[in-house]
């Protein structure tokens, strides 16, 4: 400690003293900051609770107290550990391992003393904790043509987070696909679909939102819907859709495609170029 | 005058009384672990969460208002029970000494006891020359970083939090920290986690800067200068304004807000100088002051 002496030697020590001190703690801060920047960074395979706010808020909200995890009636949720790749002391889920189970009374949430969980979430359906996404189609024995739907059946928003998609079977030519589709304005992220997922290793996965979900520019517009919110069309007039087609035939669009007319001429004229000869 | 690597007051007084303060504090520490361990390990849910949350049998929620600080710096936004459960713990510290949340009940306290008692049993005496106000510059730090990155920078290190919450959720690797402290306080710098570096200590100290329990040097006339209460004392520096400050005018309440109100001088001191008191009893010429 610098004495009261008057002597410009004191105060000089002092301030060196001071610059020092403040330099080395510098050093020292800019280098902690350095780590928690990386430290602070969820992985893709981690998901936090229902309500978790946008992961850099919830890493700042969240005092790591785990209440959450002890309020979970299914013991799904975890601190992460140090050492482990997920932010010490935050809770988390792995789909894989243990999903949501999307309890009504949402007690994770309640249980939160800061507002790192959004206390606004009451309905559990509008959680997103994530968005499954069908991430490996090749092997999803759906695309085989095999009936499996496993998870279209354990969907707790069934038939409207994943519905079936029928499509053809290309290969047996007499059978139908039923392939899982994922609709991002249901899917809440439970996890479900990941959980019970047959294959060795899940074709669908839970992926954080900004992973999985693309956006459209702002800018963007779809025609056909800025069509139907005004009523009519925008660029007047809107000209029929004019095709040159042979003679006798009519074209069905969006139904039968090419069809013959009832009293038309025959599909194949005596002289098939005399059809082009029209005006 | 020279430091003994023992005190004398377990001969003059038995063992037991000697200790006394020592015994007391290490049940409570032990005490809030199981609290919150009862659960996890019995199926008794006493306590939920850990020290920087928790809920004590369902209705009393204590929050730590030092994580709970950090966390609205970075802009999270505590909900109801949060900010009661600050301000219930925020009373009591200012009440009893905010440093007794130091000396009571962190569980780093008795990794660094056990470090400064290995060093006066080996007669460790190296130290490296820390101020012990750095404490203060990492308290700023820590408070720095959330409004500056929105991150908690600070809980990626803090062993305080780390230990309790490794001890009750799973450690992890957080026990290579703990030995590393351990170590710093054995091998590099005497009391230097606790009464130089951490920041949580310093932000206890200053809740309990007004507390009305102090420690009392209420006998210090018959102080025979056997400095054991300085060799045991982890922040040294508070004893002396009292113990010494008769001629001075000052009263025999060790004021200093780094007193952890640990008792280990009164357990020490082989002529009862020392006892608890409330800060009120300090009248320079008191010899009461007897709680």
């Amino acid at each position: 400690m610098a004495t009261t002496k008057q002597s410009g030697v004191t105060r000089r020590r002092m301030l060196g003293d001071l610059l020092r001190t403040a330099c080395g703690v510098g050093l020292f801060g800019f280098g902690l900051g350095l780590y928690a920047r990386r430290a602070a960074s969820l992985p893709a395979h981690a998901l936090r609770p229902p309500g978790a706010l946008t992961e850099e808020a919830f890493d700042g909200a969240c005092i790591r107290c785990g209440l959450c995890v002890r309020d979970c009636p299914y013991d799904m949720l975890y601190l992460g550990r140090v050492g482990e790749d997920i932010p010490t002391g935050t809770p988390y889920f792995i789909a894989r391992q243990r999903a949501c189970e999307m309890c009504e009374d949402i007690p994770c949430v309640a249980a939160c003393p800061t507002d790192a969980l959004d206390h606004r979430l009451t309905d559990i359906a509008d959680a997103r904790m994530g968005l499954a996404v069908l991430v490996d189609q090749e092997t999803c024995i759906a695309f085989q043509g095999l009936r499996c739907e496993v998870c279209y059946q354990v969907c707790p928003i069934k038939d409207q987070a994943i519905t079936l998609d029928r499509q053809h079977n290309e290969r047996s030519g007499k059978h139908a696909l039923f392939i899982p589709v994922v609709h991002s304005d249901r899917c809440t992220g439970c996890g479900k679909c990941e959980e019970v997922c047959i294959l060795e290793e899940a074709a669908i996965k839970v992926l954080p939102q900004h992973l999985a979900k693309g956006e459209l520019g702002g800018h963007y517009r779809l025609g056909w819907e800025e069509k139907a919110r005004s009523g009519g069309p925008l660029v007047s007039p809107d000209p029929e859709h004019q095709y040159h087609l042979p003679e006798g035939m009519e074209y069905d669009h969006a139904g039968a495609g090419l069809i013959r007319k009832p009293d038309g001429a025959p599909p194949s004229p005596a002289n098939p170029p005399d059809t082009l000869d029209r005006n | 005058m020279s430091i003994r690597k023992k005190p004398l007051s377990p001969e003059t007084q038995g063992w037991f009384r000697a200790h006394k303060w020592l015994l007391a504090r290490r049940l409570s520490q032990l005490g809030v672990l199981a609290l919150f361990l009862a659960g996890p390990v019995t199926g008794v849910w006493l306590a939920k969460g850990n020290l920087s949350g928790g809920l004590i049998l369902d209705v009393l929620p204590l929050t730590d208002p030092f994580l709970l600080l950090q966390s609205i710096l970075s802009g999270g936004l505590p909900v109801v029970s949060g900010i009661i459960g600050a301000l219930i713990v925020l009373a009591f510290y200012a009440l009893v000494g905010g440093r007794v949340f130091c000396s009571w009940v962190c569980p780093i306290n008795p990794v660094t006891d056990l470090a400064a008692w290995l060093r006066r049993r080996l007669d460790l005496r190296a130290t490296s020359a820390l101020s012990r106000r750095l404490r203060y510059w990492l308290l700023g730090l820590a408070l720095l970083f959330p409004p500056l990155t929105g991150v908690m920078v600070w809980e990626y290190l803090n062993p305080v939090s780390m230990l309790h919450r490794g001890l009750i959720f799973g450690m992890g690797w957080a026990w290579t920290l703990i030995l590393a402290l351990f170590l710093f306080d054995l091998l590099v710098a005497k009391r230097g986690w606790c009464g130089h570096l951490c920041p949580m200590g310093a932000f206890y100290g200053l809740i309990g800067s007004g507390a009305l329990v102090r420690v009392s040097a209420a006998r210090r006339d018959q102080c025979n200068d056997c400095m054991d209460c300085f060799a045991v004392c982890p922040e040294p520096q508070v004893i002396k304004p009292a113990l010494k400050g008769a001629a001075q005018g000052r009263g025999p309440v060790i004021l200093d807000r780094h007193c952890t109100n640990c008792g280990r001088c009164i357990d020490v001191c082989s002529q009862d100088v020392f006892r608890f008191a409330t800060r009120l009893h300090n009248r320079a010429d008191s010899h009461s002051g007897i709680v």
